[in-house]
């Protein structure tokens, strides 16, 4: 049985949590997983600006509590927490640990992955044209590597292992193939162990978050929410559970939300280590807090990777101003139209310019139209442009409003972020050579 | 007319521009009617607006459970929505608000 825990499944979740659970969780290995599509772009920009930076900004924070627990445990850490910059979050690593006294501990970083100057102007992308075609600066590209890239890392003897853009599943698999010795074509296990790592890999979208609908799906203390942690048996099987201590849940309901999260065909799920087929994944109350999951499986894994393509987007431009009391929703309108004619004679008709009442209509605004008797209404602009002083006609003309526009808009708030568009690609495993370095405190 | 929200639960992912929404059973007996409710073509006539491509529907009997993945359903998704909500993290309330 090996037990793994997630103290992670995004770039900024929480920490108390995840020292929780190596505290008290008996873990074998934790995973960190922290890294998206976009998340990789921004990377890029940071590291770009600054070599040493460009990993994930709360690796410090995490490595100065988790490291002493892991420690203490004896437990090892996989994370994809480097993110466009493995080495350098390796280097942070091996720093902290030795001003925590930590003597001796093997921090394993993953290269490999960035393609960026591997890829042609005439790469095809799966969304259409090639990289040429889509007229933004590149800020970077990665290929997905998978098991494989952190196996000899693990073999080594590694107690921390970071990557950058390794695929989920891979962080919960390669511990897998360490611990049993599955091969690299053992398609059946590898696709079970894959239903387990993408379980895992979203944290606390299985243990309760992301889930609560209060009188219709209550969870327990959802505030106090624990990570999970999965007990995986040498087939490939395994029981979902969490601290008993913790807030949230695990039941067949969380888990099968989960289970089909983010996936398209259940019975085709692709990762650069094996297509794993979900399809016939049953789950099973087995006590408190306790769901089984067997019959999860797969065949050959895909023969290219895929890469994430990201560019450098320009800017997002939000801005809004609110309205409340008798009638507030007819002055957020007036307030909306004034700002569509006033910006339209700015930036042209063919600006790309959103309008929404929060409140009434934002969310599903392009899908749906709800009644609103709300007395509390939020308008918001928002606009995407390369050109920063257009970004900024956008917040002035919303903050405007509180003179010149209805009676009594107050709070207005606005800001300009950068902006980064992502594509896909695909590359044959041949033109990427994962390969890992250890450094030791 | 009841909704689905009175007879299932869901969650919305995505990637790219493709929204996918898992809806589920909270009774057995309900399961056959959340099938007849989520038809493609019924889903995407609902919100044309907002679903532009196909909409393809995965069964998964034995959990209750279909999966709605909708191409092109996400203004454009992460890289380009303006939508506050540029996941489609809410599409799975927009689902359930259906009536069955």
């Amino acid at each position: 049985m090996l037990r793994i825990g997630c103290g992670a499944g995004f770039s900024a979740d929480r920490l108390g949590p995840a020292c929780d659970l190596v505290e008290k969780g008996r873990l074998d290995f934790i995973i960190f997983e922290c890294v998206g599509e976009r998340t990789l772009a921004f990377g890029h920009r940071d590291r770009r600006a600054n070599p040493k930076k460009g990993y994930n900004a709360q690796l410090e924070a995490r490595m100065r509590k988790i490291l002493p627990l892991c420690r203490a445990h004896g437990t090892r850490l996989v994370t994809n927490m480097g993110v466009a910059n493995p080495k350098a979050a390796a280097e942070a690593t091996i720093a902290l640990a030795r001003s925590l006294g930590l003597a001796g501990l093997r921090v394993a970083y993953i290269e490999g992955d960035e393609v960026t100057d591997i890829l042609g102007p005439d790469t095809p992308l799966w969304e259409g044209g090639t990289l040429a075609e889509v007229g933004l600066p590149l800020a970077g590209a990665n290929a997905y590597l998978g098991s494989d890239a952190l196996l000899p890392a693990l073999e080594a003897g590694a107690d921390v292992v970071i990557a950058g853009r390794v695929a989920d599943p891979a962080l919960v698999v390669a511990p897998l193939r360490h611990h049993y010795g599955w091969t690299e074509d053992d398609w059946e296990k590898l696709g079970a162990g894959t239903v387990a790592g993408h379980l895992l890999e979203c944290g606390m979208q299985i243990t309760g978050g992301y889930f609560a609908d209060p009188g219709r799906k209550d969870v327990p203390r959802l505030a106090q929410c624990g990570f999970p942690i999965a007990e995986i048996g040498e087939g490939g099987d395994f029981v979902i559970t969490k601290l008993d201590e913790a807030g949230g849940m695990v039941t067949s309901r969380t888990v099968k939300e989960q289970l089909l999260y983010e996936v398209h065909d259940p019975s085709s799920y692709f990762t650069p280590d094996v297509v794993a087929d979900f399809s016939g994944v049953a789950v099973e109350e087995v006590g408190p807090d306790r769901i089984r999951l067997s019959g999860g499986t797969g065949r050959e894994r895909p023969r290219d990777l895929k890469v994430t393509v990201g560019f450098d987007g320009g800017y997002l431009a939000e801005a809004g101003i609110s309205y409340a009391g008798p009638n507030a929703v007819a002055r957020a309108g007036l307030a909306r139209d004034v700002l569509d004619e006033r910006l339209s004679d700015i930036l042209g008709n063919d600006a790309k310019l959103r309008l929404d009442l929060i409140g009434v209509s934002s969310l599903h605004g392009t899908a749906t139209e709800y009644p609103s008797d709300s007395q509390d209404i939020r308008v918001r602009a928002a606009m995407r442009s390369t050109d920063r002083e257009k970004a900024e006609q956008v917040l002035w003309e919303v903050e405007s409003l509180l003179c010149c526009g209805p009676a009594g808009g107050g709070g207005y708030r606005g800001a300009i972020t950068p902006s980064v568009v992502t594509y896909s690609a695909s590359i044959g495993r041949d033109r990427v050579s994962p390969r890992f370095e250890i450094l030791e405190a | 007319m009841p909704r689905l929200y009175d007879i299932a639960h869901a969650r919305a992912g995505d990637k790219g521009d493709t929204s996918s929404v898992a809806v589920f059973a909270y009774d057995p007996k309900d399961y056959p009617a959340i099938k007849s409710a989520l038809t493609p073509e019924r889903v995407k006539a609902a919100f044309p607006e907002l679903i532009r491509g196909e909409v393809v529907r995965y069964d998964l009997d034995h959990l209750h459970a279909v999966n709605l993945v909708m191409r092109s359903s996400l203004e454009g998704g992460v890289n380009t929505s303006l939508n506050l909500d540029s996941h489609g993290k809410s599409w799975s309330f927009l689902i359930l608000g259906l009536e069955v």
